[in-house]
């Protein structure tokens, strides 16, 4: 049988992680419909109706689906799965929410934050903040998987012309109000997808010396991240904090300064796919994993690092 | 008002894993144990909740072998009321947890069931939202600032665009971010107060529910290592390397 995905969006664009989500599903099974639940969301189905890999999108608009509440959601995907095997969605916020409600209600045991399909019923998944994948099998007749949208390719755009079904809403239990959305007004990228990670620990000393890793990352069109000495040591809030009890990046680049590499960080960068560490104390153990270590101290290689940015001509965005 | 605050007892997060060389999981045995860090919050917020005297009794559950029981012991220490241990011997999976809740649930009628958000073990984040649906009730996870009304609860959750602001009707389930308090350490007096405390104990198997768990862990296997990088000798050198052989900037 067939793959259910749910797409994430605005109800005005598609969410980019969702086309993540959708090369995965492809792998569990190629037949891959798509449930759209919005409010107004018309251009989203048409959107997904042009990806090649989706065979068939679902639409249900309705206002009781306007904010995507996990109470009001669940209940649909709940009723839409009857006619397929896998559910799937990406394991954000958005997928984290609601799909365990739906499992629950499937009587299913979910498979969370997959990184590999390794077969129509069995994954990879990063256990210990990624200290250890585990390979496991799913029994259950249905099966619910979010995925980590890093790991998979996004899908191709265009070329594609799925057919669009319209879908009838089901009942809400009117127990939960959505209030207010505030989305992060920082003019530089989120840290959990940024292109480029600049983070600092408690070899910055202080929160005010956080203003020489504010320098390179604006430079860079960076997040700041920080390692989470940094944060107990109130240098910069926690919402900040890299590691496995904080957010688990996995940027392009991740610039580590004055961060030693304590187990619990390492867990939340190490899938960086470039890594730079710059500590003074050349026993440090960021430099275990870095790709490129500079022994120096922060203070003086900092400004240096601006200042060479400064003379390149051109900086990826 | 009352509160269920559930606790996992997990390995420490300061400790390094070890994955087994037969691939069967990761060595437990001598490696130190800790409440699941967001487990820390939701029992630290359920206390200021009671402190604050808009709840009246906070009890603290938790399931697992009988070490587990000092996870509810700590969470007595650090205010909760008393405790319920629900002994399991092996691994359950998150549906089956929240299926032994939903029976606790309905016995302790709570208003509110508090838990961490995630476990950094198993790192499923699934339990809060599989135990409101089972329920009915609303959800509000991820939370990082809450504000208790008379029938209603409203709350900051944490995503990954920002900040959202719900209103959830009473009873209701909450998941805790780590944003959400700073925990407190238990004081000696408080400690030696909580082994005065009543702690309940249930097994598992014998409260009538079908805890098989339905997926099958294969194999468990280090991640791959990563090679070993380069020292640069400057800052020119470094940035000339990230520009022309990583090709990053």
């Amino acid at each position: 049988m067939s793959v259910l995905l749910i797409a994430e969006h605005d109800n005005a664009k598609l969410k980019p992680f969702t086309l993540n989500a959708i090369t995965a599903a492809s792998k569990m099974n190629t037949d891959v419909h798509v449930l759209i639940a919005g409010n107004n969301c018309a251009n989203v189905a048409k959107e997904i109706s042009s990806i090649p890999l989706v065979k068939k999108v679902l639409v249900c608009d309705s206002p009781n689906y306007q904010n995507y509440l996990p109470e009001n959601l669940a209940p649909l995907v709940t009723k839409v799965s009857e006619k397929y095997d896998h559910i799937v969605v990406s394991a954000n916020t958005f997928g984290k929410n609601f799909m365990p409600r739906v499992a629950a209600a499937l009587d299913v045991s979910q498979v969370s934050d997959i990184i590999k399909v390794i077969s129509s019923d069995t994954f990879m998944r990063p256990i210990y903040a990624g200290n250890a994948f585990a390979t496991v099998k799913s029994n259950d007749k249905k099966k619910c998987i979010t995925i980590r949208p890093t790991s998979f390719e996004s899908a191709e755009k265009s070329g594609g012309s799925a057919e669009i079904e319209k879908v009838e809403a089901v009942n809400v239990p009117n127990t939960s109000r959505f209030i207010k959305r505030e989305e992060t007004k920082s003019e530089r990228p989120e840290l959990g997808t940024a292109r480029i990670v600049v983070s600092g620990g408690r070899g910055l000393e202080s929160g005010d010396n956080f203003k020489l890793i504010n320098d390179i990352a604006d430079k860079l069109n960076a997040a700041v991240g920080a390692s989470r000495a940094a944060v107990d040591a109130g240098y910069i809030s926690n919402d900040h904090q890299v590691g496995q009890t904080g957010k688990v990046v996995v940027p392009d680049l991740y610039i580590a300064v004055g961060i030693s590499g304590a187990i619990q960080h390492l867990a939340g960068m190490k899938e960086s796919k470039i890594i730079v560490a710059i500590n003074k104390d050349s026993e440090a153990p960021i430099f275990s994993v870095a790709d490129y270590g500079l022994e120096a101290d922060l203070f003086t290689a900092l400004p240096e690092f601006l200042a060479e940015l400064n003379k390149l001509n051109t900086i990826q965005k | 008002m009352k509160i269920l605050v559930a606790a996992k007892r997990v390995i420490d997060y300061n400790v390094q894993i070890r994955v087994k060389d037969d691939g069967s999981g990761v060595h437990t045995d001598n490696v130190k144990m800790s409440t699941n860090p967001p487990d820390d919050n939701a029992i630290e917020e359920s206390v200021k909740l009671k402190e604050s005297g808009k709840v009246k009794e906070v009890v603290a559950i938790t399931i697992g072998e009988d070490k587990a029981q000092e996870t509810v012991r700590k969470a007595l220490a650090i205010g909760a009321d008393r405790g319920i241990h629900v002994k399991a011997d092996s691994y359950i999976e998150p549906l089956g947890i929240a299926k032994i809740l939903k029976k606790v649930v309905e016995k302790e009628k709570p208003d509110m069931v508090f838990l961490g958000k995630q476990a950094i073990d198993d790192d499923c984040n699934q339990t809060g939202q599989m135990l409101a649906a089972m329920l009915n009730w609303p959800q509000a996870t991820f939370s990082s600032k809450l504000n208790l009304k008379d029938k209603s609860l409203e709350i900051v959750r944490e995503i990954d665009e920002g900040l959202e602001t719900l209103e959830v009707n009473l009873p209701a389930i909450v998941t805790c971010d780590l944003r959400l308090n700073e925990p407190r350490f238990a004081s000696l007096p408080n400690i030696m107060k909580a082994k005065k405390k009543p702690m309940e104990q249930l097994i598992a198997k014998d409260m009538g529910i079908d805890l098989t768990n339905r997926i099958e862990q294969l194999k468990v296997e280090e991640p791959p290592k990563r090679k070993a990088g380069i020292k640069v000798a400057n800052v020119a050198e470094l940035v000339s390397k990230l520009k022309n052989e990583a090709k990053v900037i």
